[in-house]
């Protein structure tokens, strides 16, 4: 079936459940606006379950409805992972074998970004959710430059580690700051390095939007929830080719 | 007598080995001096304002000091003997012509000179210094005035819009739905910035610049807001990063009430150079407790970087090293916001009873200290509905083991800044909590022997044991091996190191020098 609609508690019943803030006083006409919303939305018909005065002038509220939208599941577009998740020890092996040098990894959080808990996730021995990070692969040569580092001293580092790869973490999304940090860095290695000897430009933060990589200039990036060993497996999938 | 029967013994042993280990850090901290260090001196006793591209007065002078007699002297007696040589009375007019290249700087030879210079030094910097005392009796009289925080834990609750204009009616909307402590979270950048920017900004990342007239600006808001509510509503900063020591000069000029101030976390999180840290740290900590400000200390980032199971010691020792360094510094208990944080994973069997565990095995080693407890974040997974109630579980440890301070957990955490509606649904979760159950600590007694107190021993243990690989190590090693949080952070490297000096022969700091009378 390539056709659905949300469940609540009956196949087909089309229930979802929205909240929301209206900058009104909460009376009889705010419940009024916010059902108004809610129809306007696609809720129709919108049960209004609850309603809260906030602060001054502002009114909460949670709203139940059914939506006669249908989802084709056909039509949706996402970045499916098209590389094969190999083992740390596949990956050690298969670098060895073919690249015969150890593969150059370079990673920071460029602009203003002072969260490194990205980047430190991926590269950082410790690692995350139980697997660890790129540091703990014995054929990966890793430096992890850390915080606010500056577009050049990026591209500088990159090519003096001659780098295979570098990765960006970008966590602060005020203003858009984690799309302009990234084009800014892109574009620098596009006008400092001639294009067959550009590393594998690599970005990562939970706010990126994975379709995004061609826009921003990028190779690839990561969303939330990535792990070190699914990075990892995209290195030796898009550089050093397959393990057979 | 505590709730976790915890061996006296080990406690004062605890309290022995960080005094061990953190004494030649100490020592350290007595005989360097820092460009920041320097500059707080110099805002201290009276230079303001910037230059046209931003540049403080005070950078400008420390520089132009540098550059002709270097900073080991400090540059008290160089500045206040250049004003007398020049005829200046005011010494932002003397940075000004030093920017111009128009003055040269020197220590001067003959005693008599030299008595002189540090005579004005110490009148310039004692009037600073007055400002903060009348500020610190100004607090007072305003609580007493308008009233306290009407119970414990204080209510704490952050504001980032990166436009102090914003910022304001967002704090005071803030405190009437209930927050007795309000804090600026600075812009992301600024830590690493070696200048404290001018005026009023309204640009900024996932923060507001701290400045001076944003301090300002948002105390005399929130005072107007107190008067209101009848209650007096603390703000807060940060006294971190490159510039420590100035902001907190800064902080007890306006009359901040709280500033985060942490003994390592700019060295293990931002990079800094550690002697630079240390050096700062002490000053900074000497100001806060002249102004009569509470630290706030930064143990949860920790728990936020290794797991917080197996590194829970890690935040006992750091809690110990914080302690020893505030009280060398000056700083009474009621001033030691020693922080920890609600960080276990929660699909850890017992992950509760683990928390309640470590809760009460911090505010047992520290009696006297208003402790402050830090919701969860690692685990805040986008699921709001399971952050509300993690945030419910996080706010009845606070109640049960009588937190000082408690940092209101958005469940909207790794999601977005904080709604008006994250806003007062996270309240109402405090609200719930407290009234529903803020007094069960005086029925909550661990079973003797029980799993609370086997673990509350066991990391006190660990802990221990810690110190002592820490006094064999010295403390600079063991940050170096990356032991607490897991970064490795040498001593000769790390950002800001080029600002440090050591003291040559007869260096003068007229603001130490009262600090320490």
């Amino acid at each position: 079936m390539t056709i659905v609609r949300p469940y609540g508690d009956t196949t087909g019943d089309g229930m979802v459940q929205v909240s929301f803030t209206l900058p009104l006083v909460h009376d009889k006409r705010a419940e009024g606006a916010a059902v108004q919303l809610a129809n306007k939305m696609g809720l129709d018909p919108a049960m209004l379950v609850h309603a809260k005065p906030m602060g001054e002038g502002f009114t909460f509220f949670v709203v139940y409805g059914r939506v006669n939208h249908l989802v084709d599941t056909d039509e949706v577009q996402v970045v499916e992972r098209d590389f094969p998740l190999l083992s740390a020890k596949e990956i050690n092996a298969v670098i060895k074998r073919k690249l015969r040098r150890r593969l150059t990894v370079v990673g920071a959080c460029i602009g203003t970004d002072a969260h490194t808990v990205g980047i430190d996730a991926i590269l950082n021995l410790k690692g995350i959710a139980g697997e660890k990070g790129l540091e703990s692969y014995r054929e990966l040569a890793v430096t992890n430059m850390g915080a606010q580092v500056s577009v050049p001293e990026l591209v500088e580092t990159a090519r003096a580690q001659k780098a295979d790869a570098v990765l960006v973490s970008q966590v602060v999304t005020q203003r858009d700051a984690h799309l302009l940090n990234t084009r800014a860095m892109s574009a620098a290695f596009r006008e400092a390095m001639p294009a067959g000897r550009r590393p594998l430009l690599i970005v990562g933060g939970p706010r990126f939007d994975e379709l995004m990589a061609a826009d921003l200039g990028v190779d690839r990036i990561f969303s939330r929830g990535t792990t070190p060993r699914e990075v990892a497996s995209y290195l030796v999938h898009a550089l050093v080719g397959s393990p057979s | 007598m505590g709730k976790l029967g915890l061996d006296p013994e080990v406690v004062r042993r605890a309290r022995e080995l960080a005094v061990r280990a953190g004494q030649p850090v100490v020592d350290l901290a007595r005989s360097h001096t820092t460009v920041s260090v320097e500059r707080a001196v110099l805002r201290l006793a009276g230079v303001r304002g910037a230059d046209s591209d931003g540049i403080p007065w005070v950078n400008r002078l420390v520089d132009a000091v540098r550059a002709d007699v270097g900073l080991g002297h400090g540059v008290a007696v160089p500045v206040f003997h250049a004003l007398a040589a020049e005829g200046l009375a005011d010494v932002t007019v003397l940075a000004q012509k030093a920017a111009a290249g128009a003055v040269r700087f020197g220590v001067p030879e003959k005693k008599g000179e030299v008595t002189a210079a540090r005579r004005a030094a110490r009148r310039a910097a004692n009037a600073g210094l007055k400002v903060v005392d009348r500020r610190r009796a100004e607090r007072e009289r305003l609580i007493r005035r308008w009233g306290d925080a009407p119970r414990r834990p204080w209510i704490y609750l952050i504001v980032a819009t990166g436009d102090i204009y914003e910022d304001i009616p967002q704090a005071q909307a803030a405190a009437r739905a209930g927050a007795d402590v309000i804090a600026v979270i600075r812009s992301t950048g600024q830590s690493l910035l070696d200048y404290v920017p001018e005026g009023a900004t309204r640009e900024g990342f996932a923060g507001t610049y701290a400045t001076q007239e944003n301090f300002r600006l948002m105390r005399a808001a929130l005072d107007e807001t107190s008067r209101e509510l009848g209650r007096y509503v603390r703000l807060t900063n940060y006294a971190s990063g490159l510039c420590m020591p100035e902001i907190a000069a800064l902080a007890g000029l306006e009359r901040l009430d709280m500033m985060l101030n942490d003994s390592m976390y700019g060295i293990l999180f931002r990079d800094i150079n550690p002697i630079r840290t240390f050096v700062d740290q002490r000053f900074s900590r000497q100001v806060h407790a002249r102004a009569g400000i509470i630290i706030n200390t930064g143990e949860d980032n920790y728990l936020t970087t290794a797991d917080a199971v197996e590194a829970a010691h890690t935040v006992t020792v750091s809690q110990l090293l914080n302690e020893f360094f505030a009280h060398e510094a000056g700083l009474a208990d009621w001033q030691l916001g020693l922080g920890h944080a609600f960080e276990i994973n929660p699909e850890v069997p017992e992950s509760f009873r683990l928390e309640l565990a470590h809760a009460l095995l911090a505010r047992e080693l520290f009696p006297d200290a208003p402790l402050k407890w830090m919701p969860p974040t690692k685990h805040m997974t986008g699921d709001v509905f399971r952050g509300n109630l993690l945030d419910g579980f996080f706010n009845l440890v606070g109640a049960l083991t009588g937190q000082g301070i408690l940092l209101v957990g958005m469940m909207t955490e790794a999601v977005v800044t904080p709604w008006l509606s994250d806003r007062d649904i996270a309240l109402q979760n405090v609200r719930y909590v407290l009234s529903g159950a803020g007094n069960l600590h005086e029925d909550f007694v661990p079973a003797p022997g029980g799993f609370i107190q086997g673990r509350a021993h066991e990391v006190l243990g660990e802990a221990v044991g810690l110190l002592e690989r820490v006094v064999e190590d010295g403390l600079l090693n063991a940050i170096a091996d990356g032991t607490f949080g897991i970064m490795k952070r040498p001593a000769d490297r790390g950002k800001g190191l080029d600002g440090v000096a050591r003291h040559e022969p007869g260096y003068y700091n007229p603001v130490t020098e009262a600090l320490e009378s």
